[in-house]
This record gives C-alpha cells, structure tokens and sequence, in this order.
C-alpha cells in the first residue's frame, strides 16, 4: 500500500518551524524523545520505545558447523523485519530499500565492530559453534528506526543467557535451563547508533528525527559510538554534501548521547535483574500500563443559572408544537418528492436574479 | 593473519607503497560504442567498467518519474569472477544493494539532475577484479563515465578508502590490508568546495582519530581527481586531435 504523500503545506510548515528552531512535538535540536526498555518473560527479549516508534528484539541460539573461512568463531545474524505492522507504507514480503538499508547498517553497526566475543561461541572447533540470531522486530514506525532497532538488539543481547555447555572428552552436554543456569554472552562493548538529519542543503540539524521531521529531510547522518568514544559505524544517506566540521560536530554529540543512552540501558538491565532475583512476575504484559480511565477531572465553568426555568418556558411557548404527523411529499415534477419547504439561507447573500458577472 | 604487518618501521605497506600513496591508476573513457557514456579504471588491482544511459525517458514504472528532475538509476554488480573465490550471486544480495543505493545517493548529489526533469539515468558498474576499495573504485569510474556521457556534473565525484593503523592514516586500501581488521574509511568527495557526498566507516576508531581519517582522505581525492582530470583531458585531446584531422 502506497503511504498518502506529504502535502505541500505540511512540508512548508514543517521547514519553516525547523528554520525558527521549533520541532513538532517541543523538543530541543538535539534532544531524544522519551526512551523506555521493557523486558519479554524469556532472556533476550526486549521492547523499546523511543516516543512512538517501538522496536521489539528477541535473541535465539542455536548449535550449528561453522563457517569454513572460520572455524572456531560462532556465528552471529542479525535481521530487522519492517512489518506492516508498523506503517501503512511497509509492504509484506518485499524487501524494500529502507529494510535492506537498515539490515546492513544494523549488521556492520554490531559485527564490524565485534562487540562479542565470537569465539567464546565455540564449542567444538570446526564442528559445533553458538549461533546467535537477533531478530528485530518494528511494531509502530515514528521515525528513526535504526536507533531505536540498534538499542533494542544491544539490550536484548546483553539480556540473553545461552545454555550451559560442558565438554568431557569426545561427549558434549547441553543443559537445559532448569539443570544449570544458562550463561550470559560476552560483550565487550555496546555500540548505539544516533541519527541526524539534515535540511534546507545542511543548514539545519535535529537529531532523532520523527516520521514528519524523516519525511521532509534532506539526508541523514548516522553515527554508531560506544560509551569509550570509540566510533563504530558512520554512515550518511541521502543525498546531501556533508563539510568535515559538521560531521566532527555531529561526532561529539553523538559522543555525548551515547553514554546517556548507555546509562539508561545499564539501569534497565539492573531493575531486570533485580525484578527477576526478587521473583516478581515480569514480562510484557507486566510492563504494559493499565491505561484506564479512572477519574474523570473536568474544570468547572461558571454557567448563568438563573431564571433558567422561566426564559426555558418562554421559549418553549413562543414555538408551536411539531405536526404530529409528517405531511405528504409535494410532487413538483416525476421522480421529485419534497417535504418540507427548508429555511431561508442565512448566508446574507443578495439574490440577484440574472445578473451577470463579467 | 596476525603476522602480517600492514605498516612497517621505515614506513612501508605490504606492496611497498608508503602511507600517503594511492595505488597506480590507469583510466580508459569511451570504451563501448553502444552506451552513451563507458569508462573502464584500474587502481592497482582492482578493475572496474561503468557504463551510463541516459537520460532517456522513463521505463519500468512511470509513476516514479519526478516532474522536476531526473531518477538516478544505480546498479553495482561483481563478476563472477572478481574474488577469490567464486561468487555465487552477483547481484540480489544485501551487499550489492547497499552498494547500489550508495552510488545513486552519490550521484544524486553531484549530478545536474534539475536539467532533466520526468527522465532517468542509468548507471551500471561491474567490478571485473576486486582487489579492496571497490566502492571507491567504482566512484571514480562512474564519474569517468557519465563525464563521458556528456550529463553535468557539479564536479568530479573522487572516492578514496583510508584505514587507520599505528596512528597512521593508509590512502587507498588494498583486499588485505581491507580484511586485517583495520579500520576504514571510505568517502567520496567533490574536490573543489570539499563537500563530502558520502562518507561510511566501518570498524572501531577513538573519536579523537576521526578528524586525522577524514583531513587524510580528503587530501588522497583531491589526489584521484588530479589524476581522473588529467584522463579526462587526454581523451578529449585525442577526441579532437581524430575530429580535426
């Protein structure tokens, strides 16, 4: 299904505000919208929110042979589904541009820069590894899909726990989760991707960009850190002339967005934990909001009360009551009925039979 | 492959190019009769052959035209016989489409598309050998290409890789020194204003190292576009030098 197109004036306005440094929802240039991680029942799922976009991430493992180039490396895979689900303009089974845009920046974000230690994937050198698969998901598309994805698959992967292998000899055992507790995997660091987007030819800038913002933009930038400042990815889109100040600017920012982003996964991670430990019930259906309405506040408004009776009385008397019976339908000409004769037009137009305007 | 030292104590790379120095580049323009613009480029060991239509009038879907300017079609493709090992699929896959969508962005930027409204131009580069910078590659002989082609440009679009090893920029990345882990950084660019029409990095790099990268992969494409320049003039040399006689 074709999304409906921008109109012109939607488009006007919206860079006109970004030109008077305004955004649609009040945000600053270079503020995030609210981020919020929840927690599936099973280790490795993840939902983020970031304003209205939400993502969901769910990490699976499985035994397989290795890749013959590597053989005592695990494998690691990683696929964003645009469901449609998510906006009208995604089409089911079709892989579109952005889905392949996305799929590969998310792969070189997080496989380029190895932020997991493959090789402790390895069980059997050059016969079994750990095959980890990071399946995002989107559920509601607001702009800015691949860092809300990005977060998503770097809290669900430091949120999965493996099974538990043991070798003795030529016999291996994997046990399942009730017999030994599964074992988290080993990152090294958490790459997160922060976009920037660019209009009027590279004069203006926002980060995190909305569905509107996204729409009317002339390019975008995404910067993939870590909280060590190191860089993982960059990537610009779109066809923009980008100078090397902007992006050295557009670097240090990210720097700094990055280590909040990273604090506020870490916390997640920590009440998870936490939560689990306790043994409060988690889960999805947990985190969602019980969004009910329980009171109803209305401002008073002062309302004239009085006489209210008598003036009703008077108007009620002034106006004849209704026919009791609905009088038949005049017939002017064949296949015309009228009932009723209707009102004078009030539009205070003067009717001028046969005047001419030249 | 960590014995292999990518840049040795005097300064010298595997192919014993020093840090700064791209790889040989060797440019042919108007090699195919039938395309309206050809260019075939060889940097070092890698080979590429751009072909451009266009701009032609509008197939496959006309409700994609743009009733202000020209659609910019890309396609990348590599040989079968362009790797190692053998490719299996050339084109389709997820690289390839990237690498396609990344050259059309490049030349969205630097093409006059305003002058050609509700028509399209088409791009096909093949990478006949693959022996590291392949996108870098394939920008240049895209740009030969279309300059061939006759369509305006704002200027010569040159694309140069640069990796980062010992705190020493290394222009012009060869498949090893690619593959050995380093990072790299590969940007194209409009040599005159220098405005940078894509720029995309892979691999771990400290933030503070990014302004060095970027400063030293400037300086190697302004480099190639000297060179792309200076192929540019021969042919048109000898163009009118078999034109006047």
């Amino acid at each position: 299904m074709k999304d409906t197109p921008l109109s012109n004036c939607e488009r006007d306005f919206l860079l006109k505000a970004i030109e008077e440094k305004k955004r649609l929802d009040g945000r600053q240039t270079y503020d995030y919208r609210n981020i919020k991680i929840t927690f599936g029942t099973d280790y490795g799922c993840c939902f983020v929110d970031l304003g209205k976009t939400r993502v969901m991430a769910q990490v699976s493992c499985e035994l397989v042979a290795p890749k013959e180039t590597r053989p005592n490396e695990g494998i690691l895979f990683f696929n964003i589904e645009l469901s449609p689900m998510a906006s009208p303009a995604f089409e089911p089974g079709r892989q579109s541009e952005l889905s392949v845009k996305l799929n590969r920046q998310l792969e070189r974000c997080f496989r380029n820069s190895k932020c997991i230690d493959t090789e402790s994937l390895c069980v059997v050198s050059g016969e079994k590894v750990w095959q980890i698969r990071v399946d995002v998901h989107t559920l509601n598309h607001d702009g800015n899909l691949m860092d809300a994805a990005s977060i998503a698959a770097i809290t669900a992967l430091c949120h999965f726990r493996r099974p538990d292998v043991s070798i003795q000899g030529e016999e291996i055992t994997v046990y399942t989760p009730e017999e030994r507790d599964p074992i988290p995997l080993s990152i090294y660091h958490m790459p997160i991707s922060v976009s920037f987007s660019f209009f009027q030819q590279g004069t203006y800038l926002l980060v995190d960009p909305c569905e509107r913002e996204e729409r009317v933009m002339d390019g975008l930038l995404m910067i993939a850190m870590n909280k060590h400042r190191e860089i993982c990815s960059i990537q610009s889109s779109g066809g923009i002339m980008l100078l090397k100040e902007q992006v050295l600017r557009c670097s240090k920012i990210a720097s700094v967005k990055v280590s909040e982003i990273t604090e506020l996964i870490s916390k997640a991670l920590e009440n998870d934990k936490k939560a689990r430990k306790a043994g409060e019930r988690c889960g999805f259906a947990e985190s969602m909001p019980q969004e009910r309405i329980t009171a109803l506040k209305m401002d008073e408004t002062p309302v004239e009360m009085k006489n209210v009776t008598e003036k009703a009385e008077d108007i009620v008397k002034k106006y004849e009551a209704p026919p009791q019976s609905v009088p038949s339908p005049l017939v002017p000409a064949p296949g015309v009925g009228q009932v009723g004769q209707g009102q004078q037009n009030s539009w205070g137009l003067e009717e001028e039979d046969g005047e001419k305007i030249d | 492959m960590a014995g292999l030292e990518l840049l040795s104590d005097q300064g010298y790379r595997l192919d014993g190019r020093k840090a700064t120095e791209l790889r040989k580049v060797q440019a042919r323009m108007g090699v195919f009769a039938q395309a309206d613009g050809s260019a075939y480029i060889e940097q070092g060991n890698t080979k590429a052959l751009a072909v451009v239509y266009g701009p032609h009038e509008m197939r496959g879907s006309r409700s994609r035209t743009l009733h202000d300017r020209a659609v910019i079609n890309c396609q990348y493709s590599m040989a079968t016989f362009s790797t190692a090992e053998r490719k299996r699929r050339p084109h389709g896959d997820k690289k390839s489409t990237e690498m396609s969508l990344h050259l059309k962005q490049t030349f969205e930027a630097a093409i006059l598309t305003q002058l050609y409204p509700r028509s399209q131009i088409d791009i096909f580069v093949k990478i006949l050998q693959a022996d590291g910078g392949n996108y870098s590659v394939c920008v240049n002989a895209a740009t030969l290409a279309v300059i061939d082609a006759g369509i305006p440009m704002r200027d010569y679009v040159c694309a140069c890789t640069v990796g980062f090893v010992d705190e020493t920029p290394l222009a012009d990345l060869c498949y090893t020194e690619e593959n050995g882990g380093v990072s790299s950084l590969a940007l194209a660019l409009l040599p005159r204003g220098g405005q940078i029409a894509l720029l995309q990095m892979d691999a771990r790099l400290h933030q503070d190292h990014l302004e060095t990268m970027m400063e030293a992969a400037m300086i190697a494409c302004k480099g190639v576009s000297k060179v792309l320049d200076e192929v540019v003039r021969q042919h048109l040399q000898e163009a009118s030098a078999l034109s006047r006689d």
